[in-house]
């Protein structure tokens, strides 16, 4: 504990001269296509034991920023700035043998995926050791001692046994684990972390990030990038707002986060979804379609869908059954939303599937409007499957490759409709998600990822359906796409009184979403009930754990809050 | 492009690199310029022979290459460049028939191993594998020497020998594309099974054939030329490559390029057919996930 305090409070003396100092940062890619600057005129310090967050969405430059950092911007690249210095060492003068020295020692990296950045076929253990053999580090005993030292410093239970597994064998919050262990194996006094939690589950995600607050308690500098806000708010003392490679508002967090002085910063903060949001707009700016009147739902004496205990068992590689459902019962109304959350693995897509009838249930059936719908045959539920929708997480994998929007529209209406009548249905379709008919014949691939889900929405309204089911339909698009996506779908419920299955990771979508909420864990509902009750008085031990571990941006937690080196700037 | 762009409000991510124009490498107009000249050859013999193929002149027999004759002459004094020239028709029709036959055999039993019923589909697909175990060439012979040498053999013969490689390509891909989430999503559409088969799973599956086809066009030629080169091809007075490699066999010493300039034409051509069936492959691929 003293060595803890001395350190911090070396940190303190050390907050006047900046580990890196960074001056009108420009960095572009040359290519066949031409030369085109990714980053433009950034700038900033890192002070010991302080955090930096780098915040943007995609293609804003926050990973290229970073990357400057430690010399990796890669072939073709051109950085150019009136200063970048490390501890006063210009780093602009640095061929590659020098920047070795960087990487590892003086500036530690995590990046974002562990599973391609790891390698396969090598124990984690031999890994890390080989970043410390490749420094000189010690003899081979003291590495092996070491590697076991790290891997329980970054909170890996029974460390010599991960130490000799595979990347594949580890769970992905093991695996980040391992990949921090290797960027702080030499002590480094910086870190890199490149969305460090992204892809890991809440609970995990923040075991990730309070062992990045540990070290900053440690006195290492953090820069983390994140498109995260909430993530941010956490651990970050600066943060710096990047948008298509140019600053727009950079200073201490909480003034950033309480006080965003600029109209982007200020929709990213708006635009992450929660309790507080419910039955409020997340992107006001999109402007919405104009619906046709708010059709009335029909009377709700049979609910929708009927799920009444639901089972479903897999056989995993090891011959053993593995029960993925086991005994999931719910209803859900018309024109209402459910919500299931759970973590990867609870068994909420299976439900979604079972309800989809894509998979056959073990035991347990749905009901669909009061009639047989998983215990019938496929030849005569083929006719009904229209009433019932469905919109992926990946929406580019569920259109033909061959297919344009057109073409995907008119094969879901193929059958329902007259060709005259389809082409004006298309139209129609179009601007109910917002979209511009000149997308019409355009591949999916080239669309955007809001603008490939909204396609996604429209193929799902085509034959109007009583019930979508959307299995993380948000979750690969960036806060401000979610955002529209989530208005749009909202204000889609509200006209057209469909009723949504809405399945997701993340607990704020789900609160922002759902008229109730079922909480999954190891394929049983755990609870359920009211978004408001669940959130703020969870039952269930489990429930208590997700909403603990939720990073919420209205309430800045006690970390950041009570961090002494907020001031002196 | 702009108006294409300018869709609704924060639709558009950062702009994508525009597509730049394929280059034209050296290595593709080579190929290019061998296939084009060889098309020519087979289509219009006559325009880029220098002399009569089958012209005997036993005075000028066994030359070596020169200006008179380019590839030089053969034990009957034939230009050896007009012989190519004129075989090229026959050896080229070998190698499509072939790659069709073979092709043909391949989406039927690729198709049936991937999407038949259990029975079927394990039966199909025991075959396969044990046809593919079988060496091509050996398999090759076999029926040869069942139907007897002539160019329909050879075509029946490359053709049922190369199939099941090729059937087994075409098994993965149709499985592929049934586990695929587009047709996953036609099935939740409510499609029929029938339907979906015919306008997802084998459009998409076949697609890559198009680029095998090529592929196995130049394959199929220097299957076929290695029979008429043990003696189980085309009857010698024809030029096609195949037994011109047969007939220089005898004179390999005394003329060696009676053997080795058809052998580099049947090389020159199978790299470039290798070489255009890639690109096209690359070109094809677009639409799928980069």
């Amino acid at each position: 504990m003293t060595l803890t305090t001395e350190r911090a409070a070396t940190a303190q003396a050390h907050d006047t001269e900046p580990r890196i100092r960074v001056r009108d940062l420009s960095v572009g890619f040359t290519t066949s296509a031409g030369h085109r600057e990714v980053v433009r005129d950034v700038s900033f310090d890192l002070y010991s034991g302080r955090c930096l967050a780098i915040v943007g969405e995609s293609g804003s430059g926050k990973s290229v920023t970073a990357r400057t950092l430690v010399g990796l911007t890669g072939r073709g690249s051109r950085v150019d700035a009136a200063e970048l210095s490390l501890d006063g060492d210009d780093l602009r003068a640095f061929g590659e043998r020098r920047w070795r020295e960087v990487r590892g020692r003086r500036i530690g990296v995590v990046l974002q995926d562990a599973l391609v950045s790891l390698d396969p076929l090598r124990p984690v253990g031999a890994e890390i050791e080989e970043a410390l053999r490749l420094h000189g580090w010690g003899d081979r005993p003291a590495r092996r001692r070491r590697v076991i030292d790290l891997l329980e410093a970054v909170g890996v239970p029974e460390p010599a046994r991960r130490a000799r597994q595979r990347p594949g064998e580890l769970s992905g919050g093991l695996r980040q684990r391992a990949l921090i262990a290797s960027a702080i194996a030499l002590e480094p006094e910086i870190v890199i972390a490149d969305e460090p939690t992204t892809a890991l589950d809440v609970s995990v995600q923040a075991q990730v990030l309070a062992q990045l607050d540990a070290m900053k308690r440690r006195g290492v500098s953090l820069v983390l990038i994140s498109h995260d806000l909430a993530v941010v708010a956490h651990l970050a003392d600066d943060i710096l707002v990047l948008r298509q490679g140019e600053v727009v508002e950079q200073g201490p967090a909480r003034e950033v986060l309480a006080a965003p002085r600029h109209a982007y910063t200020r929709s990213l903060i708006a635009a992450v979804p929660g309790g507080h949001t419910r039955d409020t707009r997340l992107a006001p700016e999109f402007v919405l379609p104009a619906f046709p009147k708010p059709r009335a739902v029909p009377d709700a004496d049979v609910p929708l869908v009927e799920a009444a205990g639901l089972r479903k068992s897999y056989r995993s590689p090891g011959g053993a059954r593995h029960l993925a459902v086991d005994d999931v019962s719910f209803t859900l109304a018309r024109g209402r939303t459910l919500g299931i959350v759970g973590e990867s693995g609870s068994g909420k897509s299976t439900t979604a599937r079972l309800v989809l009838a894509l998979e056959k249930p073990d035991a347990g059936e749905v009901r669909i409007a009061g009639r047989e719908w998983t215990g019938i045959r496929e030849s005569r539920r083929r006719p009904e499957r229209h009433r019932i929708a469905v919109v992926s997480q990946d929406p580019l994998t569920s259109f033909d490759p061959r297919w344009t929007v057109e073409q995907i529209l008119r094969d879901a209406l193929d059958g329902a409709l007259r060709p005259v009548e389809r082409r004006a249905r298309i139209r129609h379709l179009l601007r109910l998600v917002a979209l511009d008919e000149n997308l019409l014949g355009r591949l999916p691939l080239t669309l955007s990822g809001g603008q490939r889900q909204r396609v996604a929405i429209a193929r799902a309204l085509a034959r109007d359906p009583e019930l979508i089911v959307l299995d993380e339909a948000v979750s690969a698009l960036d806060v401000s796409v979610q955002a529209q996506i989530l208005d749009l779908l909202v204000a889609l419920q509200r006209a057209l009184g469909v009723g949504y299955l809405f399945i997701s990771h993340d607990l704020g979508v789900i609160h922002h979403m759902s008229d109730e909420i079922l909480v999954m864990k190891d394929g049983a509902v755990v609870e359920r009930g009211d978004p408001d009750a669940i959130f703020h008085a969870p039952q269930h031990p489990y429930t208590r754990e997700l909403v603990g571990a939720l990073q919420r941006l209205d309430e800045p937690t006690a970390a950041s809050a009570t961090h002494p080196s907020g001031e002196n700037r | 492009m702009t108006a294409l762009r300018s869709a609704p409000a924060g639709a558009a991510s950062a702009p994508r690199p525009t597509r730049t124009r394929p280059r034209v490498s050296p290595a593709l107009a080579a190929a290019l310029a061998v296939v084009a000249f060889l098309l020519l050859a087979a289509i219009w013999p006559a325009l880029l022979a220098t002399h009569s193929p089958t012209a005997n002149d036993f005075a000028a027999a066994l030359q070596s290459p020169s200006w008179a004759h380019w590839f030089g002459t053969d034990e009957a004094g034939r230009d050896l460049y007009s012989r190519v020239v004129w075989g090229a028709r026959e050896s080229l029709l070998i190698g499509v028939w072939a790659a069709t036959v073979s092709l043909i055999l391949a989406v039927l039993l690729g198709t049936t191993a991937a999407l038949g019923g259990r029975v079927l589909a394990s039966a199909v697909g025991f075959v396969l594998e044990v046809a593919f175990a079988f060496p091509a060439l050996l398999l090759a012979l076999l029926l040869v020497a069942i139907l007897g040498p002539s160019a329909w053999t050879q075509v029946l013969a490359v053709g049922i020998g190369t199939a099941p490689g090729y059937a087994r390509i075409v098994r993965a891909q149709v499985l592929a594309a049934r586990s695929s989430g587009y047709v996953e999503a036609a099935v939740a559409l409510g499609h029929p099974r029938v339907r979906i088969v015919l306008r997802q799973i084998l459009p998409n599956a076949l697609r890559p054939l198009v680029a095998i086809f090529a592929l196995s066009i130049g394959q199929s030629i220097v299957w076929a030329s290695s029979l008429a080169f043990l003696g189980l091809g085309v009857a010698p007075p024809s030029s096609e490559w195949g037994a011109l490699l047969d007939a220089g066999r005898a004179y390999i010493t005394r003329a060696p390029w009676l053997v080795v300039i058809p052998g580099l034409v049947i090389v020159a051509l199978a790299l470039a057919a290798t070489s255009l069936g890639g690109r096209l492959r690359d070109a094809l691929k677009t639409g799928e996930k980069p």
